[in-house]
């Protein structure tokens, strides 16, 4: 058995790939080894700034031989027949074995490849690892055409054993592998070899270096942490920022350093952003006063002066950008002290004239529209229409402030604080920093009814917009991050228990979605734009001329007339994109519920009655209707129910006729029969009761009841009876059971 | 180690001493106004064909939006950045850029010198690249770039390019927090000179000339001629140019490449006066990139550019 050990070294890895690589490494040379028949008993994966490695251990020295056996043409085929089997075994016509076969003498080939050295079938995988490397972004370097994520200058690949180690041959256009590398660029310059993984990992520790991220972020963490535990302080966590500065530093050294005095009356949001964003420093709170005081840096040398010189190059730095955050502060914060809604008003003027999007109009149109659905929203979510509509017109004024444009993540977070200033309600204040939320999978949703009505109203605006305009998600495809925004409307509704009907909001008094959505989906059905111009006589190029009339001020013009009439008409064989909306949505919540063990199939089989935009009663139908499948009647049903439609389809595909009218007790024969009559007619207005009364529960049980009269009826009853009005009337009757087990879900969306 | 600078004309010319020792040509500014020393035909125009190219220069660049009227410690709307470019980039660029910060006396020992990601794009030049910025005790020193594109040409060989922002650097090497009050030649000196005894008036002069009184209806048509003239240079037909020598058509890769130069300055001032909506701002950075892609796509056609 052998050990491998490969690194790739290179020019710095931005930090951002440096995890997805290692373990991109690993995947593609194993992967390329065990395809060749090379296995291996563990493998490991690192990544610092500069270089990639991989250890493998428990290596064959060779591959297994291999007998591949492939039958050919018959031993009295046509001789191109045979030839070509030669061919493409690469055999000889006397290496071939002839074996007996259900037809007679067949051809057998028997290839057999000789095991292959370890070293040959590494150096082929790594070639083949180097060459196909998926780098998010890779570059070519001096003359060369070879691609890395930055130029790459060593290759150690050295396979080692009890005997020794020796170097694994590899040449990639120019760069031949060896057993050298080196370890940090300042503290420990200059080539080492290295024979294996334990004394490759020793003696990088010695020149300086941590192999592992995760060694590295933990020192970090833990020396940050201490530093502040030893002032009474505490650093604020930040995962991301964590593991960044990790892929930062090969050598990661801890200093903490204080914010001037100046600066720790700004908004710690803004502290923390200008900090993380431009200097990657940590923020570290005093839990006394609850502002953050001190900051903690990475930096990637244990300087002689302690870091003395680092430290105060990182704090000048600091001070001049906090110098900056602090004018913009002061400076939007004087325009609105004090002004009231006016003061935000004026904040967000220029708001007018930025382009949201070119067929959505301007930010201001938008926030426009989202203050009229978030009056509309308010009652159902218990808001003052009047505060949902002056918290909407708040929401986005912070985009237009100069420290929203210098620190893009902060919009929301500004907002708050400069409706504050303006003296504004709290609720409003708030609501301009929540209604952004939820912003991700475990970002809570928000919670006071001000803010939950501004956020489905922005929500809801973004994704009626984007279907108006017939721009939505595709595959990987999201650029507007709508099925964020849709999980955000399902997950807000759900977790504030919010009863409230969506599809009526899809288009609330919204002329521009809707004509953008009529003229795109005219744009895409031609013939029903030829058809509405041979109609009226008029030719196509003057269609749009004229539409665009009608749309702006529905002239009474006859021939004008004619053609909106027309338009409302044609229209309706277009698809209503609200329906498809609804879908999406109805989609996002299958992905959303998946996690609490909800079935899509049920959702499905519920959202498939229609009308299902009450995302609260959606929800508790799927519930119940689980819960149900889960029991012995449930299951017992639905196979009934199934049984019952395949022979209501196949009779009615045989006689080509619909068995749907109402069958009539008057036919039942048998008790079975005329029990099922009777079980029917009590079940069908209990489970309507039931729904009514959205008790679900009930509507299942009052179904329940259904179990017994139906497995009796397929137990004793044959539905194709030789007499045809019993036969008709059998079917209709499995038709209304259908009907009936309807009401409460479409079961056939069920799968398995 | 070298003793410490002691002016920014110091920093300025032991760059050059370096990089002059290092091999490169050391040619002077541009004489036409650009954004940055990426602008000098040096940089944009020999990253283009096979010619090996070594040069380095310092560039007086002009960003009319980040004036401040003298009054901001960090911005100004005139400023220098020193530039290097090599082709083919050598193995060891990054090592000779730190003996670069090691001649302008920082010592790697005691200062924290990191290669942070940063991916260089100029939409005016169709030009990309991927490198990283330099930073220096958690400030960014410099920009480091291996040229992928330029001109909406694939680079065969690769450069490397480096830029520093000069005055920032200097400013943390010399240890002063206002540009303006940065010396310019040696403190010592007969007649000592801040930055702000040569700059101060001038940020004054041109942020109010920039932001206030630049005539729009003059840059619009400069703009307009820049890129006609840029076109009409490049056009075989309007502009045959027959070398009566040769008998081969002369390609004016350079005279176009000014007017691209000039059109560009004219959008930023014109950006400054605050005349360009976002949309429009798009079709005018389109614009001067379709001028950049011309006169990359002439000098390819020229000797310094061509193949053999």
């Amino acid at each position: 058995m052998a050990d491998l050990l490969l690194e790739l070294f290179s020019e710095e890895i931005p930090a951002r790939m440096q995890a997805r690589a290692a373990e991109d490494l690993r995947r593609l040379v194993t992967d390329r080894l065990v395809e060749n028949g090379l296995t291996y008993a563990a493998a490991a994966a690192f990544a610092t700034p500069r270089r990639l490695a991989l250890s493998l251990t428990g290596l064959p020295k060779v591959t297994p031989d291999t007998a591949e056996e492939r039958k050919g043409p018959r031993t009295d085929a046509p001789q191109p027949a045979i030839e070509g089997f030669l061919r493409s075994t690469g055999l000889t016509l006397d290496a071939l074995e002839r074996r007996a076969d259900k037809k007679g003498e067949v051809f057998f080939a028997v290839i057999r490849r000789p095991g292959r050295p370890a070293s040959e079938v590494i150096a082929e995988a790594v070639e083949h690892a180097v060459r196909n490397f998926p780098w998010p972004k890779s570059m070519r370097w001096g003359p060369g055409s070879l691609r890395w994520v930055r130029p790459l200058h060593r290759i150690v690949c050295v396979l080692s054993d009890e005997a020794g180690a020796s170097v694994v041959p590899v040449e990639i256009d120019g760069i031949r592998s060896g057993d050298q590398t080196e370890g940090h660029r300042f503290m420990a310059r200059g080539p080492f070899r290295v024979a294996h993984f334990d004394d490759y990992a020793a003696k990088l520790a010695a020149h300086r270096v941590v192999l592992d991220p995760e060694e590295r972020a933990h020192r970090i963490w833990h020396d940050a942490t201490q530093m502040a535990f030893a002032l009474g302080m505490e650093v604020v966590e930040d995962k991301g920022l964590l593991a960044e500065v990790a892929g930062l530093a090969e050598w990661p050294v801890v200093l903490m350093g204080e914010i001037g005095a100046e600066f720790l009356d700004l908004p710690p949001e803004v502290l923390q952003t200008s900090m993380r964003e431009h200097q990657k420093f940590f923020s570290v709170r005093n839990p006394k006063t609850g502002r953050i005081e001190r900051f903690v840096t990475v930096a990637n040398i244990e300087a002689p002066d302690g870091g003395a010189a680092i430290l105060k190059g990182n704090r000048r730095v600091l001070a001049a950008r906090l110098s900056d955050a602090k004018f913009f502060w002061e400076n939007d914060r004087r325009k609105v002290a004090g002004q009231g809604i006016a003061g935000i008003e004026a904040m967000a003027k220029p708001l007018d004239s930025v382009v949201f999007h070119q067929k959505l109009g301007s930010q201001a149109e938008r926030i426009a529209r989202i203050a009229a659905l978030a009056r509309e929203i308010a009652p159902a979510v218990g808001a003052d229409p009047d505060l949902a509509e002056q918290a909407a017109k708040v929401a986005k004024a912070d985009l237009a402030s100069a420290m929203v444009y210098e620190f893009p993540e902060l919009q929301g977070v500004m907002g708050k604080y400069y409706a504050r200033a303006a003296g504004l309600p709290e609720p409003v204040a708030n609501a301009a920093e929540a209604h952004y939320r939820p912003l991700g999978p475990s970002d809570a949703v928000p919670s006071e009814p001000v803010s939950v009505a501004v956020a489905l109203a922005d929500k809801i605006d973004m994704l009626t917009g984007f279907w108006a305009i017939d721009e939505k998600p595709t595959g990987s495809k999201d650029p507007f991050a709508l099925r964020r925004a849709a999980l955000g409307v399902i997950r807000t509704v759900l977790e504030n228990d919010i009863r409230l009907r969506i599809k009526p909001l899809l288009t609330l008094g919204d002329d521009l979605h809707y004509l953008q959505w009529a003229s795109s989906a005219f744009a895409k059905v031609d013939e029903v734009r030829r058809s509405i111009c041979a109609e009226l006589g008029i030719e196509v190029e003057d269609f749009d001329s004229a539409k665009r009339l009608i749309e702006k001020n529905f002239r009474s013009d006859r021939r004008e007339a004619r053609l909106a009439d027309l338009l409302n008409t044609k229209m309706a064989d277009i698809p209503d994109p609200r329906d498809d909306l609804l879908t999406f949505l109805a989609d996002r919540l299958k992905v959303a519920l998946r996690d609490q063990g909800i079935r899509h199939d049920v959702i499905q089989a519920c959202f498939d009655l229609g009308g299902q935009d009450d995302l609260v009663l959606l929800v508790n139908r799927v519930r119940a209707a689980q819960e149900f499948l889960a029991t012995e009647d449930g299951a017992n049903l639905l196979t009934a129910y199934r049984r019952a439609s395949n022979i209501v389809r196949i009779e009615e595909e045989k006689d080509g006729v619909e068995y749907s009218m109402p069958p009539d007790p008057m036919f039942a024969e048998g008790a079975e029969e005329a029990a099922l009559f009777e079980a029917l007619d009590a079940a069908e207005p209990a489970i309507a009761a039931a729904l009514r009364a959205e008790d679900f529960t009930a509507a299942m049980a009052a179904m329940a009841r259904l179990r017994l009269p139906v497995d009796a009826f397929f137990d004793k009853v044959t539905v194709n009876a030789p007499n045809q009005i019993l036969r008709r009337n059998r079917l209709c009757l499995l038709t209304r059971i259908r009907q009936v087990m309807r009401q409460v879900a479409v079961w056939d969306a069920i799968e398995g | 180690m070298p003793d410490q600078p002691r002016s920014f004309q110091e920093i300025l010319l032991r760059l050059s001493a370096y990089w002059g020792a290092q091999g490169c040509a050391i040619l002077q500014p541009y004489d036409l106004e650009v954004g940055a020393g990426t602008f000098h035909p040096a940089t944009t125009l020999r990253a283009l064909g096979p010619k090996a190219w070594a040069a380095a220069y310092v560039q007086p660049s002009r960003r009319p939006t980040d004036g401040r009227y003298g009054e901001n410690p960090n911005r100004l709307q005139h400023y220098y950045q020193y530039q290097v470019l090599i082709k083919p980039s050598p193995p060891n660029l990054q090592d000779l850029y730190l003996g670069s910060l090691r001649a302008i006396g920082i010592d790697m020992a005691l200062h924290d010198i990191r290669f942070v990601e940063d991916d260089w794009e100029s939409p005016t030049l169709g030009a990309w690249g991927l490198g990283w910025e330099v930073w220096c005790d958690g400030m960014e020193v410099s920009q480091f770039t291996y040229f992928q594109q330029v001109g909406g040409h694939d680079c065969r060989p690769v450069s490397g390019e480096l830029t520093y922002g000069l005055e920032r650097l200097a400013m943390y090497v010399l240890g002063i927090d206002h540009v303006m009050e940065m010396p310019f030649n040696d403190p010592s000196a007969p007649i000592p000179l801040t930055y702000g005894d040569i700059f101060r008036q001038t940020e004054e002069e041109y942020s109010r000339h920039n932001f206030d009184a630049a005539e729009v209806s003059m840059l619009l048509r400069h703009f307009e001629d820049a890129e006609a003239e840029c076109a009409r240079l490049l056009d075989p037909e309007l502009n045959p140019a027959i070398d009566p020598k040769t008998a081969k058509r002369i390609v004016m890769a350079h005279p176009a490449y000014d007017q691209c130069i000039k059109a560009s300055h004219l959008f930023n001032l014109l950006d400054a006066r605050g005349v360009i909506s976002p949309t429009e701002r798009q079709a005018y950075i389109a614009r001067v990139r379709a001028l950049a892609k011309k006169c990359a796509d002439a000098f390819v056609q020229t000797e310094a550019g061509a193949a053999a």
